[in-house]
């Protein structure tokens, strides 16, 4: 754009709508509250007054992954919550950025050997932009991560060349184990079990009409 | 009640039920049987000068050498042990401690877990205590209200504070080494 600049008046800047879409979003990142151990803390403090990650853009941490475009697994991942982790992610909307915080999420950490419930890096569940390592990480390290997030986002080209913006999710899924009144080993009848469920639920949700 | 009044008084009802005591020790216990487990309990809580009303902990303990070589010098045969910890609000301070030994397995048939009764029914607290021993140590509660997994995913295989556990390599696709 080098031609262009300065030839109008003040005030008006000259952009690509890429550049432009690029800079609203690494500005508005938003984090997901999801913190599994005492990783957790640390990114509390990091959201706190003193580093204060709002300065970046990333200070509104959403209850709700819906809302949320950045999954900031801070802590422990065992095998109860790896379907949820997964669950979780596939509920955040495109594009989501994935940084996994701390030793343990990194690659199991100080679980890595007798750990018999830890997943050994949220790497194999989800797929990771950026590791923060440390245990746990100062607010700093946590900061940098974040940075390189955005740095991650300034070089997307989803508009023009098309390049594609989330990372392949790994083939490993997380399972949830239904409760016995939802399973069966026939697969129509599990259907008709979870219906029933399901209409049986939405009955009690609904106010009786006075 | 010292322990040893304690102790005493355990012995005057139960007789030779009682199977052992040690006193020199910081928490004095008796271990008795785990057919007598109930009748024992529910008297330390309701007899007066000892209401227990509380129990703090049940523990479950795998006393197991699981290197052959170790093991004759292990000092222990292997078996369980279930410790329930006992405190009173009546009389402060007034602290008791019973303990259960049990075989590995049932029968000696490995994947058997022992069997103990439940002491749910006398202590609420039980309830999610004894899902902890029998989540981590596999010891079945006869009677328990729930007996279900409290940590551990519903369809974990094995018991992880068994000294002869092995870890799982793969978790529903997930690995685990």
């Amino acid at each position: 754009m080098g031609w262009l600049e300065g030839r109008f008046e003040e005030n008006v800047i000259t952009t690509t709508i890429e550049q432009a879409i690029n800079w609203a979003r690494e500005s508005s990142m938003w984090p997901m509250t999801f913190g599994l151990a005492c990783c957790a803390i640390e990114m509390m403090a990091t959201g706190a007054s003193r580093y204060d990650i709002d300065r970046f853009g990333a200070g509104a941490f959403r209850a709700t992954p819906r809302q949320a475009d950045l999954m900031i697994v801070a802590g422990t991942v065992n095998f109860k919550m790896a379907s949820r982790v997964r669950r979780l992610y596939n509920q955040m909307p495109d594009p989501k950025f994935v940084i996994a915080m701390g030793a343990c999420t990194c690659g199991g950490g100080p679980y890595y050997k007798y750990g018999y419930n830890v997943v050994k890096g949220v790497d194999l569940i989800v797929p990771v932009d950026v590791y923060v390592p440390g245990c746990p990480p100062r607010p700093e390290a946590l900061l940098e991560g974040l940075m390189r997030i955005q740095d991650k986002v300034r070089g997307m080209k989803a508009l023009t060349k098309g390049q594609p913006i989330d990372m392949p999710i790994p083939s490993r899924t997380g399972y949830v184990l239904l409760p016995p009144e939802l399973s069966d080993p026939d697969p129509q009848k599990a259907v008709e079990k979870q219906n029933e469920f399901a209409r049986r639920t939405k009955e009690l949700a609904t106010p009786a009409k006075a | 009640m010292s322990p040893a009044e304690i102790i005493a008084t355990l012995e005057k009802k139960f007789g030779d039920r009682i199977k052992a005591k040690r006193l020199d020790v910081p928490d004095a216990y008796v271990v008795i049987e785990p057919g007598d487990l109930l009748e024992v309990c529910r008297f330390l809580r309701d007899e007066p000068g000892l209401r227990f009303e509380i129990l703090n902990c049940i523990t479950g303990v795998d006393y197991l050498e699981p290197d052959p070589k170790k093991a004759p010098k292990a000092g222990f045969e292997p078996h369980l042990e279930v410790v329930y910890h006992l405190s009173s609000f009546t009389y402060p301070g007034q602290r008791f401690c019973l303990k259960l030994m049990l075989p590995r397995w049932k029968d000696n048939q490995p994947g058997q877990l022992p069997e103990v009764p439940s002491v749910a029914s006398l202590w609420r607290t039980a309830d999610w205590h004894e899902r902890e021993v029998y989540d981590l140590c596999g010891i079945y509660f006869t009677g328990h209200p729930d007996l279900r997994r409290i940590l551990l995913a519903d369809d974990w295989e094995g018991h992880p504070l068994r000294k002869d556990y092995e870890f799982p390599l793969e978790y529903h696709g997930i690995r685990g080494r």
